[in-house]
């Protein structure tokens, strides 16, 4: 075990996919001299060579783009898009080519392509820097969608991205990229918890509460302070968006009868929504309340003074267990 | 006429004559080596390029693009007759595709939009996979790497990154095969295509940007994508380009195979702009008589690419009753085939629907096929249960 940072578990990672595979080839904006903005590929380039690790000129269609090309070349490309809210002009690059060569190669073609994305607020950062843009790849078939909440999972499930036959989107909650952790560099990926498979971080009795990401903390501390007042959270790490492993939180609500889930992105058409949906499809009878959303608001990532009211906190969490489980709340007396 | 030569002489509508709306006028001549009347003119820096093609090779030329024609006539019928759900014609375009699939190597890697079928052809690609999409039964026609050549593109000019980025692959890999991307002038106006040109040159790929200029994007004319001769955008990527007579195979050849031994030896990116013209529609569903001079479709006419190679042929004596009849021959053994091929394809079976959206399982995906292989099963009839409507 090796306390590191979660950008330095990224980095570790990558290093160790680029030792062992030399098809595996890491394209973006800086990632070569500079190490990258948050410094998670720091030391790559000077270790890997320049045809290794390729700074590119800024163009994240292109990025994308030439990826598919290295592909169908024989390469595993891992792209670094810089910030969330760059990813929109390579919109089309991914959900046109990237998800569907496959398909429409009727198999001929394997797209085993990377791409991270450093996703999600609260680091005071200016507009396009703090989005959480996963819904619109959780809906593209094609498309596998992670996300990860700790420094062991960074390193495996980057791992695991890579090795993947199908295109990864790899979401990393950047305002963790600092959080310390306990890191196992021994572990065999392959054998590891698949990338696919939602985890039980704490076990509970009362509601069920599903978060992945830069809300996974926040949502640990939520149930700890929850158990504080007698309620008991079962606390799932989603891991996967793109399946989401309904096994896992289909077993848990069965058990607890209430969900809750919490993203920072919008809510409409979140995929909060779809969780809800599918776990009401799956366990109505054994539902005792309505499954309940905490969410960023429908608005444009805002400022940063204020930021902090669109972002779920561990109060508007502990409001949304009190709704699911019917206690006085701060919607309490409303109709519908 | 309203297009010169240089294919960019109008002037554009609203634009005082003589402001930058006017193009072409910095133009080049093109690189022509036979004239529209069949005469075979000298080209000092060209000529040494297609040296080697002699009489044998000049009539097996004018064998493909009279089967890449007569493909192209045969499935805009079979577009007509309802077999087809849609086709995008080539017609007017077959030196240019010709031309330049014929200076490739077969390790050399194709990326082309959905209009180089004679392109498609060339490479041995088999004739019913070059209409199954057409069809509408498949997602593609066939393995890329079975023919080197990527299945077509529908997004504009997406094709030229992938282009690029297998481009730097070769140069990865230290081979000395190279990347050849075809798209239309429509597609230059693309930020993908822009954008492949500045990682090409930046990295300096072996890698051909293969542009037909064929003055139509659907409705939009060339000179409203562009005030400049689309080769001279090149230059400010800082790739050099040529800029070639696209009915001319022998032209196209040439250029085509110069900037492809550049990029073999390390010499980077070339741009080769071939001006042509889209004789037929966009696609069997488009109306070009609506935004169409009639006279602009007569003029090019005369620069037909097949009847000039023939004049060429016949002024050499080569133009045989007996060469003539094994031409056809052939076009009409080609149209045979197609024909049949496109009959007989096999119906998908409902299932199909599911197929390599993923290379490993997904639950999502799963599921949903699992629920609908039940909901297909609950009607007990095989045959019934492919009927969706009214089966109840």
């Amino acid at each position: 075990m090796t306390r590191m940072t979660f950008a330095r578990a990224i980095n570790s990672g990558l290093r160790k996919s680029l030792e062992n595979d030399p098809k595996v080839i890491l394209m973006g904006e800086d990632i070569g001299v500079l190490g990258g903005v948050f410094r998670v590929t720091d030391g790559l380039q000077k270790d890997f060579g320049t045809h290794r690790v390729v700074d590119t000129p800024l163009a994240e269609s292109a990025i994308i783009g030439t990826a598919v090309g290295l592909a169908y070349r024989g390469y595993r490309p891992v792209v670094e898009i810089q910030f969330d809210g760059f990813i929109y002009p390579a919109f089309d690059q991914i959900v046109s080519q990237v998800a569907k060569m496959h398909y429409r190669t009727q198999g001929a073609v394997k797209m085993p392509i990377t791409i991270r994305v450093p996703f999600g607020g609260g680091i005071g950062s200016p507009e396009h820097h703090s989005e959480s843009p996963e819904a619109y790849f959780t809906h593209t078939s094609g498309l596998r969608v992670v996300t990860v909440s700790n420094p062991q999972d960074a390193y495996t499930v980057i791992q695991q991205a890579i090795l993947s036959d199908d295109p990864v989107l790899y979401f990393e909650p950047k305002r963790r990229y600092h959080d310390k952790g306990d890191v196992d560099e021994t572990i065999d990926v392959r054998t590891a918890l698949p990338m696919g498979a939602a985890r039980v971080l704490t076990e509970g009795t009362d509601v069920t509460l599903v978060a992945y990401g830069p809300l996974v903390r926040t949502a640990r501390d939520a149930a700890t302070a929850a158990a504080d007042e007698g309620i008991s959270i079962e606390v799932i790490d989603l891991r996967s968006l793109a399946p989401v492993d309904y096994a896992t939180v289909e077993a848990s609500v069965r058990k607890t009868g209430r969900l809750v889930v919490t993203h920072e992105a919008g809510q409409s058409g979140g995929l909060g929504a779809e969780v809800a949906a599918s776990i009401t499809e799956r366990c109505f009878y054994h539902l005792e309340a309505a499954p309940v959303r905490v969410t960023g608001f429908d608005v444009p990532y805002p400022y940063s003074k204020v930021e902090m009211h669109h972002l779920p906190s561990l109060d508007r969490i502990l409001d949304g267990v009190d709704r699911a489980l019917g206690r006085p709340n701060s919607l309490s007396g409303l109709e519908g | 006429m309203s297009t010169d030569e240089t294919g960019q002489g109008g002037t554009r509508a609203g634009a005082p004559a003589g402001s930058a709306g006017t193009q072409g006028a910095s133009g080049r001549n093109l690189i022509q080596l036979i004239t529209p009347e069949g005469e075979r003119i000298s080209h000092p820096e060209f000529d040494p390029w297609v040296k080697d093609i002699g009489d044998e090779q000049l009539c097996s030329l004018y064998e493909d693009l009279t089967a890449v024609r007569r493909i192209d006539v045969e499935a805009t019928a079979l577009q007509r007759q309802g077999e087809l759900g849609l086709w995008p014609p080539l017609l007017g375009q077959e030196a240019a595709q010709v031309g330049s699939a014929r200076s490739l190597r077969q390790d050399d890697f194709i990326f082309s939009s959905y209009r180089e079928n004679g392109v498609a052809y060339c490479r041995g690609v088999d004739l019913t996979d070059i209409l199954r999409v057409w069809r509408g039964n498949g997602s593609s026609g066939w393995d890329p790497y079975s023919v080197n050549m990527a299945t077509p593109q529908i997004i504009i000019g997406a094709q030229t990154l992938h282009a690029t980025g297998y481009a730097m692959g070769i140069q990865n890999d230290g081979a000395d095969s190279v990347a050849v991307t075809y798209f239309g002038d429509g597609a230059t106006s693309e930020g993908d295509v822009n954008e492949a040109m500045v990682f090409a040159a930046s990295f300096q790929v072996p890698l051909v940007f293969f542009c037909s200029n064929n003055h139509w994007a659907i409705s939009e004319p060339v000179r409203l994508q562009s005030h400049v001769q689309l080769a001279d955008r090149a230059a400010g990527f800082g790739i050099p380009s040529l800029r070639v007579d696209g009915n001319d195979v022998l032209a196209v050849m040439a250029a085509t195979r110069l900037a492809v031994d550049r990029a073999r030896h390390g010499g980077g990116p070339t741009f080769i702009e071939a001006v042509t013209y889209r004789m037929g529609p966009h696609t069997t569903a488009d109306d070009p008589t609506r935004y169409r001079d009639a006279n602009e479709l007569e003029d090019w006419a005369a620069k037909d690419p097949i009847d000039r190679v023939k004049a060429l042929l016949d002024r050499k004596g080569l133009l045989t009753g007996q060469f003539q009849q094994h031409v056809k021959d052939k076009a009409d053994a080609v149209a045979r085939e197609l024909r049949a091929g496109c009959i007989a394809m096999p119906e998908p079976e409902p299932l199909d629907v599911f197929k390599n959206v993923y290379s490993a399982p997904n639950s999502w995906l799963d599921r949903q096929q699992d629920h609908y292989a039940r909901y297909l099963a609950s009607f007990g009839d095989p045959a019934g249960a492919t009927s969706q409507e009214g089966a109840r």
